[in-house]
């Protein structure tokens, strides 16, 4: 990595930074975090996955990748997260993936929590998944954010929920609505035994 | 009121603190990577406490309406251990990030050649970065660990409105003004400025290049002394406007030098700041 390289700056800033990541890939972690200066706050998210594809062009790209997440910052890695489904595989992408998501999902930020649960977390087991409904249950992040809750929910997440809930209720607490609700759609679904359609897409 | 603390080490402190200053009008805070009580003995812990500086410590202050900025070194004490030199290698990477706006703690301990090499290299990384420079100066041998500093500060070519010395007193603020550099006081309560010597300062030098900070940390200090030395401003009869000089345009102006701060702080609107969410994890 050059710290050295002055960023490109300008409106076609994002064009030459992809072009910059072609030539010589170790400047893509510069670049990646200067994204957040460089481009309007609206277009980092997307600007980071044009570079993240260009870096999955190079050797090793799938481990340069990697090692762009151990290196990035909250934003860096959040972007990251997010640009998965979005990526090219080079060959060995989710394998190289799946310990950033479970990365992400031990962390206590609720916006890594959620990113992980993004539509790359079809990658995850299903122990890992339920582990990570529940946490976000448990900070509060919207089960909306959660990619293929309806298809995935199953007994096992209900019972998980549900030893939550007896500790909230124990407490006086409650769990957050939409919990709530997947936790009655699931034990409904167990008790009549029939298959549990998907809440949401 | 609204303040702006430029010097304090949050990794310290409880959400109880976070509680505290955010009710008594701390909006934004910057937290100098220094060491932690406890020498660490290999650069991985620096890797590790760094990411913080850059991961969890904004997002924690962030659940109480904070906006937490980081400088990023090698701090001088520990410079002298041998194996943490590959640390300076580490710096850049930690300099591009969003929310870091100056290299520091730098500067010198016990002036050892360790100390001079890693000092002079880190103020030509804040110089590659753009960014400014906060230096540290001892607790020992003060006078001549400053006139020490500020040559240094000279010979590497920053501009001196583009660095801070930090944790200044009566004996060293005059030589800190003279070269140009920005005046750093840490509200430290018995080793180092209180806020009633503060006001006297203020009140000789001006509220020009000052910059006033709790420097909160492990040790025996106090987070809101930055709001108590505010209040005794007021009371001995500055203004409004002088207050909010000290303890928000100043540290915006210099920690703006980054090009690094949000607009709703930079901005001098108490409007635009309500009406912007604190992280960008908002987007
Ligand atoms: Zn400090």
């Amino acid at each position: 990595m050059n710290p050295a390289a002055a960023p490109p700056s300008g409106p076609h800033w994002l064009a030459e930074a992809q072009a910059g990541v072609l030539r010589d890939p170790d400047t893509a972690g510069t670049l990646i975090a200067a994204a957040a200066r460089e481009l309007p706050p609206a277009g980092v998210t997307r600007g980071r996955a044009v570079l993240l594809a260009a870096v999955l062009r190079a050797d090793a790209g799938v481990a340069r990748l990697a090692t762009l997440y151990r290196h990035g910052d909250s934003g860096e890695k959040l972007d990251l997260l997010r640009a998965l489904p979005l990526l090219p595989d080079p060959g060995g992408l989710p394998a190289a993936a799946i310990p950033l998501l479970r990365d992400a999902l031990r962390s206590n930020d609720d916006r890594l929590v959620a990113a992980a649960l993004g539509p790359y977390s079809d990658h995850l087991d299903q122990a890992a998944w339920r582990h990570g409904v529940l946490k976000c249950v448990f900070l509060g992040v919207p089960l909306a954010r959660v990619h293929r809750l309806g298809e995935r929910a199953d007994a096992e997440l209900a019972v998980m929920i549900g030893g939550l809930a007896a500790e909230r209720d124990a407490a006086g607490r409650r769990l957050p609505p939409d919990a709530a609700a997947l936790l009655r759609h699931l034990t409904a679904a167990t008790t009549d035994d029939q298959p549990v359609t998907p809440a949401e897409g | 009121m609204r303040i702006f603390d430029p010097h304090i080490h949050m990794t310290s402190r409880t959400t109880d603190d976070y509680s505290a200053m955010a009710a008594a009008g701390v909006k934004a805070v910057v937290e100098p990577a220094f060491w932690l009580g406890q020498p660490r003995t290999c650069p991985g812990s620096f890797a590790d406490y760094f990411d913080s500086l850059v991961g969890w410590e904004p997002y924690r202050a962030g659940q109480f309406g904070i906006r937490h900025y980081a400088t990023i070194a090698l701090n001088p004490k520990e410079a002298n251990d041998l194996r943490l030199t590959p640390v300076l290698d580490m710096v850049p990477r930690y300099l591009a990030k969003e929310n870091v706006v100056a290299v520091g703690e730098i500067g010198y301990d016990t002036m050892t050649p360790q100390e001079d090499t890693a000092f002079a290299a880190q103020l030509a990384m804040a110089m590659t970065a753009g960014l400014p420079a906060l230096v540290h100066t001892p607790h020992r041998d003060k006078a001549r660990g400053t006139a020490r500093s500020l040559a240094v500060v000279a010979e590497s070519g920053i501009g001196a409105d583009l660095v801070v010395l930090d944790h200044l007193n009566e004996v060293t603020v005059r030589q800190v003004r003279d070269a140009g550099c920005w005046a750093g006081f840490s509200l430290y309560p018995e080793t180092k400025m209180t806020p009633g010597r503060m006001v006297e300062l203020l009140k000789k030098y001006g509220t020009e290049r000052m910059l006033v900070n709790s420097a909160a940390d492990w040790g025996r200090s106090d987070p809101l002394l930055t709001v108590r030395t505010a209040e005794a401003m007021l009371a001995s009869g500055f203004t409004e406007a002088a207050v909010d000089q000290v303890f928000w345009g100043n540290p915006t102006e210099f920690f703006g030098r980054s090009g690094r701060l949000t607009p709703a702080i930079a901005g001098a609107a108490d409007e635009a700041y309500a009406g912007n969410s604190i992280t960008r994890g908002g987007r």
